[in-house]
């Protein structure tokens, strides 16, 4: 059986031809423009094989997508692959034994050695058994700077987060609002618990508490540093009112915003508008100090299947994700970096590179949703949006809230 | 359903009183299975296992690992349900109010013999025939400050115009209560226009001998006779108020902040967003138990008291 | 509410009047037509449409717009250059993952949904009403209210509870599933339409019918049946809409992409989370989303109403 599939495999890689052609429901929430392309890069691989990709997309993200995923695992009815984020979404259903162990794909491929950085396998990995095959690899860690604004108000782009902060009052006077920032929670808390955190409090006690719990850490002098920035940032953000993060990006290259705490995917935007990254837009990893990249991105999962042939082209389509070819194709037009040190992309501009730098020299750390539950990462969107809408709640409220949470959380 | 060999057996429980009480009005029992059935299994069933699910640790999958009142002490510490609740009770009252005598105020303006009722009636009517997603979408968009109803004003000339519900945290709901009402209250006044029409010519010809003015005829004399009117009235709206949810969702996504959370949104973000079903399911148990609270003692004087023949 | 406050203005302005005047409030049609009362009368009938209409009114004009247009700014513009390419994008080209042929491939799935389920409930509401009003038996107004208690829980909660029912039946992922979810859904509502209605159906006429030896069936088909054509107008347009607009259950209990709802086609173009939001193409899929309910609603406008007035309101 292991022999069989490995042979499997291997064929997969090597000659694009199969045997037995198999119709495989693959579902996901990627459907914007460039996301949809990537997608499409995926299925024509897949039906390069001789198989058929069944899309199943759900636009809306996640929260939409994901009951409709799980409905149909419970309800006996699975697709055959489906996106969840890097992290501990799939946990549950890995226990439950709903999902399909791709232990020996990953074996006959050696994913061992090849994916970087290693964490992203290890999300994957359950008592030893992979479970999953990573797709691609995005980070939240990035400040992006804009060009229409610094020069409307005069002034060079900023290096980092404290030249920034002195840059801001300039930007008001030239009718810019420093910091755009879009309405929705995950935005708001993902700048603090992702980037702030890191930038400010550091790379340990942003550890301490993600992968600690380390309540105490959070009532800490680091901590307060990264709360108080915070607080002031939301002083910047008044003025533009915008819910969603492309919205925000907009406000950059149109010069009525000057800054965006977002991750790598808001790059896809300033490409649309044709703008070039170090000219038009700056983009400042890590706000520009001690610039580390948490190794978010997506994975795909293989829900369990009594029909051996789909299980067996389950195993196929893993296997072919992780190619490099693959690889190369869909992450190029996705905007995200591949999982596999040893492939190039084919386009790479000034901000992605820095990027690829970063990843190459090890400065990495996991995503948030890696160490924590999705339930506490609920729990720290509603704390952080409620602070940032609330402008009487100050930054030593919302530091004991936080310690609260971090406290109780598993 | 057979209707053949049913028929005779309930002549027969006419004819012959108490047989057996489980035959007696056969026919009417069987016909309503598929009620029973959705009444007991799907319903009452469900709400069960909704609550039997709140007393456990259920994450992404239901499970039963007991966690006792853990879910509740949480949902009850938790500032987000709290603000759910007070902003679904703002939006209750004055939806309710709103939708009420919104709705019944144009009907009466449209029984007054008008011209061009039709045009009217399907002017106001139409917005229920889109789904909330769509209304949300479409009232975000009007109401949204750089593209909307303040930009055109300001465009105008009122330079310090400001209309921006949807960004100001103290009267987001009112926001969402425009396009609530905008959906809801068409139906509303079909209802009521309908129930005024059912109103004998007489008793307003009576009221004029009298001398009644017509405000006061309105409220002294049509409204009360049309109170199964305003009960079918109340249902439907009442029932949309608990499970607002989608139109928040398009409109604000519960921003700004968690300024316009729903109780409904609460139980989604925590099932599906943070993926514990236990939080999702307490949640909902303390809805149900309020609509419960709320809805069985006036259901019982409503539907339980008389008794037809 | 600013309406609200008019009206009684206006009443106070035609007070006087009104006591003057031969007609009153509700006679026969006057021909004097800009008496001050019907001046207001029509004035706030006019300004509240003006509330209703502009929605509908800024789809209309924004899906007739380009992308530049758009991004000038005023959504409430005509548009400079009438174009139809939003509408034919939206119908056949839009994108949902990488299936691109717009909503076109959804609506046929909704028909079918569409159909039964509205057929189903309405004939299943109505024998419910008529055995509720009728032929109540012990327990029937226990079943009725449990049933009423379910009009007001949240779809989503049920989402679990129910996909495990329908994988125990063996009917987890097919049409049939979907059909009997939705009729559970819509029965409180029309249940209690029917109710209504068929209590307000004289008692003679039942009694009568008893006397004359006709059983359960046959007073509902001979009798009560021919009399609702009205309140079944109401429950269909309820059902039509209801069950056209979900996307939560054609999108969960249906395990294939290919026979999903248009509403999920729907949510994919107006939903998008990334990339550049082309309202253009988001209007002209909302309208034509809508159009079936919509067309429905206003070619049975006056049976919708007349439907009302004989069941909604005699409780």
């Amino acid at each position: 059986m292991k022999l069989s599939t490995q042979l499997l495999a291997a064929t997969a890689i090597c000659a694009a031809s199969s045997a037995g052609a198999v119709d495989l429901e693959v579902m996901h929430w990627w459907t914007s423009g460039g996301e949809a392309a990537a997608v499409s890069k995926l299925a024509e691989a897949w039906n390069a094989t001789g198989n058929t990709w069944v899309d199943g997309a759900i636009a809306g993200g996640g929260d939409t997508a994901r009951p409709v995923m799980v409905s149909r695992i419970i309800g006996g009815d699975p697709p055959a692959a489906f996106q969840f984020n890097h992290g501990r979404q799939a946990e549950e259903l890995i226990d439950a034994g709903l999902l399909l162990d791709i232990t020996d794909v990953a074996e006959a491929q050696g994913w061992k050695d090849i994916v970087n950085p290693p964490s992203l396998l290890e999300s994957c990995t359950v008592d030893g058994k992979i479970y999953c095959a990573p797709i691609n690899i995005h980070s939240w860690n990035w400040m992006w700077l804009s060009g229409p604004a610094y020069e409307k108000a005069g002034i060079e782009m900023p290096t980092d987060w404290n030249s920034f902060m002195e840059s801001a009052e300039a930007l008001r006077a030239a009718g810019v609002t420093p910091l755009a920032m879009g309405g929705q929670s995950w935005q708001q808390a993902g700048a603090f618990n992702n980037v702030m955190t890191i930038a400010i409090a550091g790379k340990d006690a942003w550890l301490s508490v993600m992968q600690d719990k380390n309540a105490e850490t959070v009532m800490g002098p680091e901590y307060t540093a990264a709360f108080e920035a915070y607080a002031a940032a939301r002083e910047l953000s008044t003025g533009i009112n915008v819910q969603d993060w492309n919205q925000a990006t907009n406000a950059l290259i149109n010069g009525e915003g000057g800054a965006q705490i977002m991750g790598d995917w808001a790059q896809g935007e300033f490409a649309v508008a044709g703008m070039t990254a170090g000219e038009d837009y700056g983009c400042l990893p890590g706000l520009g100090m001690g610039a580390y990249l948490q190794t978010g991105g997506d994975a795909f999962y293989f829900p369990v299947n009594d029909d051996p042939e789909i299980t067996a082209g389950q195993k196929e389509l893993a296997a072919m994700l992780l190619s490099p070819e693959v690889q190369v194709a869909f992450n190029s037009v996705k905007g995200s970096l591949p999982v596999r040190g040893d492939v190039d992309l084919t386009t790479v501009n000034e901000c992605t590179q820095k990027g690829l730098d970063l990843l190459a020299n090890g400065q990495t750390l996991p995503a948030s949703e890696q160490l924590i539950a999705p339930d506490t990462i609920t729990q720290l969107n509603d704390l952080m949006t409620e602070f940032w809408n609330t402008p009487s709640m100050t930054a030593a409220e919302v530091q004991q809230q936080y310690a609260d949470i971090i406290a109780q959380a598993e | 359903m057979t209707t053949t060999d049913i028929r005779p057996q309930t002549g027969r429980s006419a004819a012959v009183r108490r047989p057996s009480r489980l035959l007696r009005n056969l026919s009417s029992k069987v016909a309503m299975l598929p009620l029973i059935f959705t009444a007991l299994v799907i319903f009452l069933g469900g709400t069960i296992w909704t609550v039997v699910y709140s007393f456990t640790k259920s994450g992404l999958l239901p499970r039963l690992s007991w966690a006792g009142l853990d879910q509740y002490e949480r949902l009850w510490s938790s500032r987000k349900w709290i603000v759910s609740i007070e902003n679904l009770a703002v939006y209750g009252v004055f939806s309710l109010i709103g939708t009420l005598v919104i709705g019944f105020t144009l009907a009466a303006l449209l029984d007054r013999k008008i011209r061009g009722e039709a045009v009217f009636r399907s002017i106001f009517l139409y917005p229920f025939a889109l789904s909330f997603i769509v209304t949300g979408l479409v009232w975000q968009w009007i109401l949204n400050p750089e593209l909307g109803l303040q930009h055109v004003v300001r465009g105008m000339g009122f330079e310090s115009f400001t209309f921006d519900p949807l960004n100001n945290p103290n009267i987001v709901m009112f926001g969402l209560l425009i396009a609530g009402l905008w959906q809801g209250t068409g139906l509303i006044m079909c209802i009521m226009l309908a129930g005024l029409r059912g109103i004998d010519d007489d008793i307003w010809k009576a009221a004029r001998v009298d001398g009644i003015g017509t405000v006061k005829t309105y409220i002294r004399i049509i409204i009360p006779m049309m109170r199964p009117v305003f009960v079918t009235s109340l249902v439907l709206i009442a029932a949309g108020i608990v499970k607002l949810y989608d139109l928040v969702v398009a409109q604000t996504s519960g921003g700004p902040g968690i300024s316009s959370e729903v109780p409904a949104k609460y139980v989604m973000t925590a099932m599906f967003g943070g993926q514990n079903l236990g939080q999702g399911f307490a949640a909902s148990t303390m809805m149900l138990l309020m609509v419960v609270i709320i809805l069985i003692p006036w259901a019982y004087l409503e539907f339980g008291g008389k008794r037809r023949g | 509410m600013a309406n609200i406050g008019m009206l009684n203005a206006a009443n106070a302005v035609t007070m006087p009047l009104g006591r003057t005047l031969p007609e009153g409030p509700r006679g026969k049609k006057p021909r004097k037509r800009l008496s001050r009362g019907n001046i207001i009368v029509y004035g706030t009938l006019f300004v509240v449409a003006l509330y209703y209409a502009l929605p509908l009114y800024v789809m209309i004009v924004t899906s007739l717009k380009g992308m530049p247009e758009i991004r000038m700014g005023n959504i409430f513009a005509p548009p400079l250059e009438i174009t139809f390419e939003p509408w034919v994008k939206a119908w056949k080209e839009a994108c949902t993952g990488i299936n691109c042929d717009g909503l076109s491939r959804g609506f046929s799935n909704s028909v079918r949904i569409l159909i039964p389920s509205v057929i189903l409930s309405v004939a299943i509401a109505s024998v419910n009403g008529y055995a509720l009003s009728m032929w109540k038996f012990r327990g029937s107004e226990v079943f009725f209210t449990i049933l009423m208690i379910g009009a007001f829980i949240p779809y989503q909660v049920m989402l679990y509870p129910i996909v495990i029912l329908l994988r125990e039946a063996g009917l987890y992922g097919s049409l049939t599933g979907l059909v009997l979810v939705h009729v559970a859904f819509g029965m409180p509502i029309n249940t209690l339409l029917f109710r209504n209605y068929f209590a307000s159906i004289p008692e003679e006429l039942f009694k009568a019918a008893r006397v004359d030896g006709a059983g359960f069936w046959a007073i509902f088909f001979k009798i009560i049946l021919p009399m609702s054509l009205p309140i079944c107008v109401v429950a269909f347009i309820i059902q039509v809409t209801g069950i056209w607009n979900d996307f939560l259950f054609g999108v969960t209990y249906i395990s294939s992409p290919d026979r999903y709802p248009m509403t999920v086609q729907l949510n994919n173009i107006v939903n998008s989370v990334q990339g550049v939001k082309e309202y253009n193409v988001n209007m002209a899929a909302t309208l034509l989303t809508g159009l079936v309910p919509l067309v429905i609603y206003f070619a049975s406008g006056k049976l919708f109403v007349r439907g009302i007035a004989a069941g909604a309101v005699k409780g």
